[in-house]
C-alpha cells in the first residue's frame, strides 16, 4: 500500500469489551471509537419487522392488480428498503472498502480556514449535501418515465439508489476526503493519467452544457404563455437582490432572518401573480413566448454569472435551500395525509412497444436514461468531491452523508413518481405529448390522447380546458418537460390537505415557482462552475492563455462566461424551436450525459479499489459500473445507429435531408422547408454530441481498465492519498449518537473551551 | 403545574434545536465560530468584523464556485 500509517506512538488504543477507544494525545479523551459489539436481539427483531413490512409493500405494488393501489404502499416500500440498505449494504461497504479511520483528521480539520474547509456537524452537513445534490432532475425524470407505468420506475428508483447511486456518492466522497477534497477531474488525472484526465474534463464540460440547456428548457416550457408563472419567477430577482443588499449593508450574517423575509416575499409574489395575470398589462408584459423567454434566460444566465456573488447568487442559494427542504417536507406530509391512489397502470403499452410520445425507445435502456438522477446521478460526484469533503468532521460520517444523502434524493424521486401516477392518464399525455402530436388545442389534444392505448374513460376538450382553468392557466396542452405535470400533481395532493379547491391554482404556481427557482439557481451556479473549468482547462494549454488562471482578470471572466452561455444557450434555443418537440429529443441526451458522468466516477472508484488491494470487493462499484455502461452505451448506440427515425438521430437526419433534396416541402412534423432545415441541423448537433459523449467515456473507461491491468501485474501509478494526520476532535458517526459516543462526548464537553470544535456543536 | 412546565421546557428544547440547526445550516453562527477559531489558533492577532468576514466568504465563492446539482 502506498500510504504508510502514521507513527504508532501517536495512537493509544484502549480495549473495553467489544469497544476500542483510540486517543491521539494521552491527556485528551478518545477521538475515535471502534464498536464491534454484535447486533442485539432487539435490533434483530426490529430489522426483521422492517424487512417483512417492506416485502409486503413490494408485493402489493408489484402484484396487486385491482382498481387502485394506494400511494402509501410506495412510501412504505421505499423507506423499508432504504433502512435495510443503509443498515446492511452500506455497512458492508464501510467495513470492507471505506474502512474509516476516525483517529485520522479529515481535510476539514487539517486545513480549517473558516471559508471552504470547515468541520461541520454531521446533521448540518447532511442538510448541506442534500440541498446541493437535490434539484430538478429527480423531480422531472420520474414524471417523464411514468409513460411506461409506475412499476418499472419505482423498482429502478429504489433498487438503483441502493446498489448504484448511493454507492457512487459514498465512494466518491471517500476518495475525495482522502485527497484533501480534490475535484473529480483532478482525481481522474492523478489516478488514471493525463489522457484519461483530459477526456474527463472535456466530457464534464460538454455534459454540463447539455445539463444547463435541458434544465433551462424545462423552465421555458413551464413558463411560456403563463403570465402568472413568469411574474412570480421574475420577482425572485428583485427579492434576491434585496436580500443581498440587506446582508451586505444592513445586517451582515443574519441569514435565517433574511431568508424568512425572502420566503414571505416569495409567497406574496406567487399570490400577486394571480392578480397580475388577470390584468391586461400583466398579460402583455408577462405572457411571453417560448423564444422570448429563452433569450431572457440566456441574458439572465450571463448577467448572474458576472455579477458579484453577494448580490444575486448567494441570496438565491439561501432562498432555494429554504424552499427545497420546506417544500419536499410539505409534499411528504401531503402524500401521507391525502393518501392518493394510482391512476397509471403498473406497466403500460409503451414499455414494450417503445412508441410512447413522451420519449421514444423501449424500456431498456431508455427508462434508466430518463430517470437518471433519482437512482444514479453522475452529477453528485461533482458535489461529493470538492464541496462536501471539505466540511466533513469524521470519516465514519461519510456513510450517513454520502449514502444517506442519496437515499433521501431517491425518496424525492419516489414522491415525484407518485404525483405523476395519481393524475388521470389522459390528462398526463395531454400535458406531456409534444405539440406536433397534440396539435396544441384542447379539441385536437382530446382527439389525440383518446386514440392512445390508455385505460379509463376518454377525456373531452371541456375537461382539458377546465383542468387548465383550475390551475389558472390558459392552456395545459403539450406543457412538456415534466415540471407542469409535477406541479399539477402537487396541487392535487396539497389542495386536499391545505386549503381546498380554491387554492389549487395557488399550489400549482407555488410548485412551478419552487422548481423554476432552483433550476435557475443551478443555471447561475452551473454557468460559474463551467466557466471555471473552461478557464482552468484553457490556462493549462499555456502561452498567453495562462493569464486565465487569474480569476480577477475581468476580461477573461467575461469571455469565458460568454462562451459557456453561448454553448448552453444555443442548445436551449435549438430545443425551443425544434419542430419535433424539444424535450423528447433532448431529454435522452441529458440522461445519457448524466449517466456517462456516473460511469467516469465509478471507473475512478473501481481503479482506486483495485490499487488499494481490495480486489475481492471490486464488485461493489464494478456491478453498477458495468450496468451503467451497458445502459448508456446501448442508448448511445441506438441514438447513433438505430434505423428507427424516432430513436436514431442520424437516421432522422438523413430522412429529412433526403426529403429536402428530393424537393419535398413537408415531412412528418415539419410543415415547411425552414422546419425541415431545423430538424436537419438539430439532429446533426444531437448526433454529434452523442458520439462525443460515448467516445470520452470509452476513453476514460479504457484508461481505467489499462491501469487496473498494470496494477494487477504489479505496476501502475501509486495512489495519491494524503499522509494521515492525527485527529484532535471527536464527533459521533450516525444520526443518533450511541451510548458509548455520548459518554465520550461528555468527556470532551467537560474540557475547557480551548479545544477544536465543529460548526454548531457548541449548542449541544 | 410541574407537568405544564415540563412540556413547555420540552417545546423550548425542540425550538432551540431547530433554530440552532437553521442557524448552522444557513450560516448565522459562522462568524461567531470564526472568532472562536481565530482566537484559538492566532491568539492576540486582529479579528475581522462581521461585515469583513462575510465579504471574505463571498469573495471565496467568487473565485471557487460551488456546484449545484440537477
Amino acid at each position: 500500500m502506498a500510504t504508510p500509517t502514521a507513527a504508532p506512538t501517536e495512537r493509544i488504543e484502549e480495549q473495553d469489551g467489544d469497544v476500542t477507544y483510540i486517543r491521539t494525545e494521552k491527556d485528551l479523551p478518545p477521538v475515535a471509537i471502534i464498536d464491534r459489539s454484535p447486533i442485539t436481539t432487539r435490533h434483530k427483531i426490529i430489522f426483521g419487522i422492517i424487512a417483512l413490512l417492506g416485502a409486503i409493500a413490494w408485493a402489493v405494488i408489484a402484484f396487486f392488480r385491482g382498481e387502485t393501489v394506494n400511494a402509501v404502499w410506495f412510501v412504505i416500500a421505499a423507506i423499508c428498503t432504504y433502512v435495510i440498505g443503509f443498515r446492511f449494504y452500506a455497512r458492508l461497504i464501510e467495513l470492507n472498502i471505506v474502512r474509516p479511520r476516525d483517529d485520522n483528521a479529515t481535510p476539514a480539520e487539517v486545513f480549517e480556514n473558516d471559508t471552504d474547509y470547515m468541520p461541520t456537524d454531521r446533521r448540518v452537513l447532511f442538510g448541506h449535501h442534500f440541498a446541493a445534490i437535490a434539484g430538478a432532475g429527480p423531480l422531472v425524470g420520474p414524471v417523464l418515465a411514468m409513460q411506461m407505468g409506475y412499476l418499472p420506475g419505482t423498482i429502478w428508483i429504489i433498487i438503483g439508489a441502493v446498489f448504484a447511486g448511493c454507492v457512487q456518492d459514498y465512494l466518491v466522497l471517500w476518495i475525495s476526503t482522502r485527497r484533501r477534497g480534490r475535484s473529480l477531474g483532478q482525481m481522474v488525472r492523478d489516478e488514471l493519467g493525463a489522457a484519461g484526465g483530459a477526456a474527463a474534463i472535456i466530457g464534464i464540460i460538454t455534459i454540463m452544457t447539455i445539463l444547463l440547456a435541458v434544465l433551462a428548457l424545462v423552465v421555458v416550457q413551464a413558463l411560456a404563455q403563463s403570465p402568472w408563472g413568469v411574474f412570480s419567477i421574475a420577482m425572485t430577482i428583485p427579492i434576491a437582490i434585496f436580500m443581498g443588499i440587506y446582508l451586505r449593508f444592513l445586517r451582515p450574517g443574519r441569514v435565517s432572518e433574511v431568508s424568512l423575509i425572502g420566503v414571505a416575499l416569495l409567497l406574496l409574489a406567487v399570490v400577486s401573480g394571480g392578480w397580475v395575470a388577470e390584468t391586461a398589462w400583466g398579460e402583455s408584459w408577462f405572457g411571453l413566448s417560448a423564444v422570448t423567454l429563452g433569450w431572457c434566460l440566456i441574458v439572465y444566465g450571463f448577467a448572474a454569472s458576472v455579477l458579484p456573488v453577494w448580490l444575486l447568487l448567494a441570496p438565491r442559494d439561501y432562498l432555494s435551500t429554504f424552499m427545497k427542504v420546506g417544500t419536499i417536507a410539505l409534499l411528504a406530509i401531503g402524500i401521507l395525509i391525502a393518501r392518493p391512489v394510482m391512476q397509471a397502470p403498473a406497466v403500460s403499452e409503451f414499455a414494450t412497444s417503445g412508441t410512447g410520445p413522451v420519449f421514444a425507445g423501449s424500456l431498456f435502456p431508455f427508462l434508466f436514461i430518463t430517470i437518471a438522477c433519482g437512482a444514479l446521478s453522475g452529477f453528485h460526484s461533482l458535489i461529493s468531491s470538492g464541496t462536501t469533503p471539505k466540511m466533513l468532521e469524521k470519516e465514519s460520517q461519510m456513510r450517513l452523508i454520502g449514502y444517506g444523502g442519496m437515499l433521501t434524493e431517491s425518496f424525492v424521486g419516489i414522491m415525484a413518481l407518485i404525483t405523476a401516477a395519481i393524475l388521470n392518464q389522459h390528462l398526463y399525455f395531454t400535458l406531456n405529448a409534444p405539440a406536433a402530436s397534440t396539435g396544441g388545442t384542447a379539441a385536437t389534444a382530446a382527439e389525440y390522447v383518446n386514440n392512445l392505448p390508455l385505460s379509463g374513460d376518454p377525456i373531452t376538450a371541456e375537461q382539458i380546458e377546465q383542468a387548465a382553468r383550475d390551475v389558472g392557466e390558459q392552456s395545459i396542452v403539450s406543457r412538456t418537460g415534466g415540471a407542469p405535470t409535477l406541479a399539477i400533481g402537487m396541487s392535487e395532493v396539497l389542495h386536499r390537505v391545505f386549503g381546498g379547491a380554491g387554492l389549487k391554482a395557488f399550489w400549482y404556481h407555488f410548485a412551478i415557482m419552487f422548481e423554476a427557482l432552483f433550476i435557475l439557481t443551478t443555471v447561475d451556479a452551473g454557468t460559474r462552475v463551467a466557466r471555471f473549468m473552461l478557464s482552468d482547462g484553457l490556462s493549462n494549454l499555456g502561452g498567453p492563455l495562462r493569464k486565465l488562471r487569474d480569476p480577477s482578470w475581468r476580461v477573461g471572466v467575461w469571455v469565458c462566461s460568454l462562451a459557456v452561455v453561448a454553448l448552453w444557450g444555443s442548445v436551449l434555443l435549438m430545443g425551443i424551436t425544434d419542430p419535433l418537440g424539444g424535450i423528447n429529443t433532448l431529454f435522452p441526451l441529458f440522461g445519457i450525459a448524466n449517466q456517462l458522468l456516473a460511469a467516469i466516477a465509478l471507473t475512478l472508484v473501481s481503479v482506486i479499489v483495485v490499487k488499494k488491494g481490495y480486489l475481492k470487493w471490486l464488485w461493489i462499484p464494478g456491478i453498477p459500473l458495468l450496468w451503467d455502461l451497458t445502459v448508456t452505451l446501448t442508448a448511445s448506440w441506438q441514438k447513433i445507429f438505430s434505423g428507427d427515425p424516432k430513436v436514431g438521430y442520424w437516421t432522422q437526419h438523413f430522412q429529412y435531408r433526403n426529403a429536402l433534396d428530393s424537393g419535398k416541402t413537408s415531412i412528418g412534423s415539419a410543415k415547411n422547408v425552414d422546419q425541415m432545415e431545423a430538424v436537419i441541423r438539430n439532429t446533426f448537433i444531437q448526433g454529434t454530441l452523442s458520439i462525443l459523449f460515448a467516445l470520452m467515456v470509452i476513453i476514460v473507461f479504457a484508461t481505467g481498465l489499462i491501469m487496473v491491468m498494470r496494477v494487477l501485474r504489479g505496476g501502475g501509478t501509486p495512489l495519491t492519498e494524503d499522509e494521515p494526520v492525527a485527529s484532535k476532535l471527536f464527533a459521533p458517526s450516525g444520526l443518533i449518537p450511541t451510548k458509548v459516543e455520548r459518554e465520550v462526548q461528555k468527556q470532551w464537553d467537560a474540557l475547557p473551551q480551548s479545544h477544536a470544535r465543529s460548526v454548531g456543536t457548541s449548542a449541544n | 403545574m410541574g407537568r405544564a412546565a415540563a412540556i413547555a421546557r420540552q417545546i423550548g428544547w425542540y425550538f432551540s434545536k431547530l433554530s440552532w440547526y437553521s442557524a448552522t445550516l444557513m450560516g448565522d453562527n459562522h462568524y461567531r465560530r470564526y472568532v472562536e477559531h481565530r482566537r484559538r489558533t492566532h491568539p492576540g492577532e486582529p479579528v475581522m468584523s462581521e461585515r469583513e468576514y462575510w465579504r471574505m466568504r463571498h469573495d471565496a465563492i467568487e473565485s471557487n464556485p460551488n456546484a449545484r446539482c440537477c
